[in-house]
């Protein structure tokens, strides 16, 4: 009857969803009176779980899993669910556990509801609300049968520490040849940088910059923020900045704790893609921008101005936090 | 090559997003519906298949008459052929339900969907049509090349890119990328004349059973009024966003 999470990491390491799924779990089965396992692929160390909670590890470790396959890993998921005879299994949306988590769905007969926000807005019946409409709407969906799964929306619950005591258990799940329709040949990651998907920060600029030339500033803002470095469709469709940077409603989500827009006058299909993001900061020199509707806060300024104060100052102030 | 694509009739992105009976429908009183903009790239895509190595294109669709101008048109952009499963689509596994019975029927070897679509944002019918039919299934793809039954194909992952290699029969959930923006098709006159006597069919929906429901809508809070602060006064942008949205 546990709730189940799948615990996502890379390299080894977990991913900072796999401690919200587990905030966000472990306040669900307190509510219910369960517990909390999570399946674990390819993860040694597995400890820091029990910081947020979780109270059983299923360790699964197996070379064939090195590479992600979507139906293998839901393969897994389904299989841990059904050994710990679990109810409610919680998934993220980052874009592997979006590609699986409708797979687990199926195999499981389960209920599926993705984008959910928030803890379950009731119990019994069981319904949890979730982003609608390009982030302008929720929609409160209940969930009718069984067994249900959750694929929890990125940054929306917030990670809470919260300790219990792991047990951990070595997991081997039937993994068969079918699993592997997807050969994964190759993958190309830009090493170093922060990506969109896992950044607190992103800064994006727009065709209020000019051209190409003058992305420095943005790279560096970027750098003294620890943040990701974005720009508007016109951006990428002008070659200024590579497509993997696009984003907006055709191109990635975002969904950060703080959004910098520079020079981004602020197309509805962009407030779309970013509209999850907590906190917007908008520098725009035109004071009638739609932007800083969407905006908490702004600055109506010439980016070439204030983005290098900007840097300055934020160098002085991080120098005075450490 | 026989390809499928599964096409949401959606509301435009400018559209006004407003409920009725209660905030339990989705009103579309005044509201422009067209091609979910995922489903369009992938549509635009496929015509590249007919084009090039003589696939036939069938655009497939669960609504009521209501989304038969949306159909009409994927027709009129060049698809061969459309089917409309008259039924409301009122969840995404019945949606998934509908359109693999179809597939399976209609020996679809490529079905072509959008990875998300613009109104309810699932991202989750083409994974479901996959585990409902057991085929390969690619989501987030960018890229697709078929030869014969073998496809090499790109998927996006975050902060970077995937090659893959699979075959046929395959579902892929597709987004920008897959085609360009400018690569999109504007149907012209004659699209338009033609679209209007390609066959269209209308199938029953088959039982499913209900999974979830849509219990009612809510509009987020009304944002409050954006901060601004004075280029000159850098300092208090940096206090704010330290003290008391807590961001850095």
């Amino acid at each position: 009857m546990s709730i189940l999470i799948y615990a996502e990491s890379a390299e080894g390491k977990f991913k900072k969803v796999a401690f919200e799924l587990a905030s966000y779990a472990k306040k669900v089965a307190e509510s219910i009176g369960t517990t909390v396992t999570a399946v674990t692929i390819n993860t040694n160390d597995v400890s820091e779980l029990s910081k947020y909670g979780v109270d059983k590890v299923l360790k699964v470790t197996n070379e064939k899993l090195s590479g992600f396959s979507a139906k293998a890993y839901a393969d897994v998921i389904k299989q841990a669910a059904q050994k710990e005879s679990s109810k409610i299994i919680l998934l993220s949306s980052t874009t592997d556990s979006i590609y699986l988590s409708p797979l687990v769905a199926v195999s499981l007969e389960a209920g599926f509801a993705s984008n959910v926000v928030g803890l379950p807005t009731s119990n019994s019946p069981f319904q949890v609300r979730r982003n609608a409409f390009s982030n302008k709407a929720f929609n409160i969906t209940e969930i009718e049968t069984d067994i249900k799964v959750l694929g929890l929306a990125k940054n929306s619950y917030g990670i809470f520490e919260n300790a219990s005591t792991l047990t951990e258990e070595e997991f081997n799940p039937t993994i068969g040849e079918n699993d592997f329709g997807i050969k994964v040949e190759s993958v190309e990651k830009g090493s170093g940088k922060v990506s969109i998907a896992d950044a607190d920060i992103v800064v994006s600029g727009g065709r209020g910059l000019k051209g190409p030339e003058n992305w420095a500033m943005i790279e560096e803002l970027a750098s003294v923020l620890g943040a990701a470095t974005a720009c508007s469709k016109p951006v990428s469709d002008l070659d200024w900045r590579p497509h993997s940077e696009h984003v907006g409603q055709t191109g990635k989500p975002v969904a950060a704790n703080l959004y910098i827009a520079i020079g981004i006058s602020g197309a509805i299909q962009h407030i779309a893609g970013i509209n999850s993001s907590k906190v917007k900061l908008v520098i725009n020199i035109d004071p009638e921008a739609p932007f800083f509707k969407v905006a908490d806060y702004g600055v109506v300024g010439d980016a070439f101005d204030v983005v290098p104060r900007l840097i300055e100052k934020l160098k002085a102030f991080k120098a005075s936090q450490s | 090559m026989k390809i499928l694509v599964c096409i949401s009739h959606v509301p435009d992105t400018t559209s006004k997003i407003n409920f009725s009976d209660n905030d339990s429908q989705f009103d579309s009183n005044g509201v422009q519906f067209v091609i979910n903009p995922n489903d369009e790239f992938g549509l635009t895509r496929a015509i590249w298949f007919q084009e090039q190595q003589a696939a036939t294109v069938t655009v497939a669709n669960v609504g009521g008459p209501e989304t038969e101008p949306t159909l009409r048109k994927a027709l009129a952009i060049g698809a061969n052929d459309a089917i409309r499963i008259n039924a409301n689509p009122t969840d995404s596994f019945f949606v998934a339900k509908q359109l693999a019975e179809v597939i399976k029927n209609g020996g679809y070897d490529l079905v072509i969907a959008g990875k998300e679509s613009l109104d309810y944002n699932g991202g989750m019918v083409p994974g479901m049509i996959a585990g409902i039919l057991g085929y390969n299934f690619l989501n987030s793809c960018t890229n697709i090349v078929v030869d014969g039954t073998t496809v090499k194909a790109i998927r996006e992952i975050d902060g970077g890119k995937e090659s893959v290699s699979t075959t046929l029969p395959l579902i892929i959930g597709g987004q920008k990328g897959i085609v360009e923006e400018k690569d999109l098709k504007i149907p012209n006159m004659r699209g338009i004349m033609t679209a209007r006597s390609k066959p269209l069919t209308v199938v029953e929906p088959v039982d499913v059973s209900i999974n979830t429901k849509s219990v009612k809508f809510e509009k987020p809070a009304p944002k409050s009024a954006v901060k601004l602060v004075a280029p000159d006064n850098l300092d208090e942008l940096i206090n704010l966003l330290h003290n008391e949205a807590k961001v850095i």
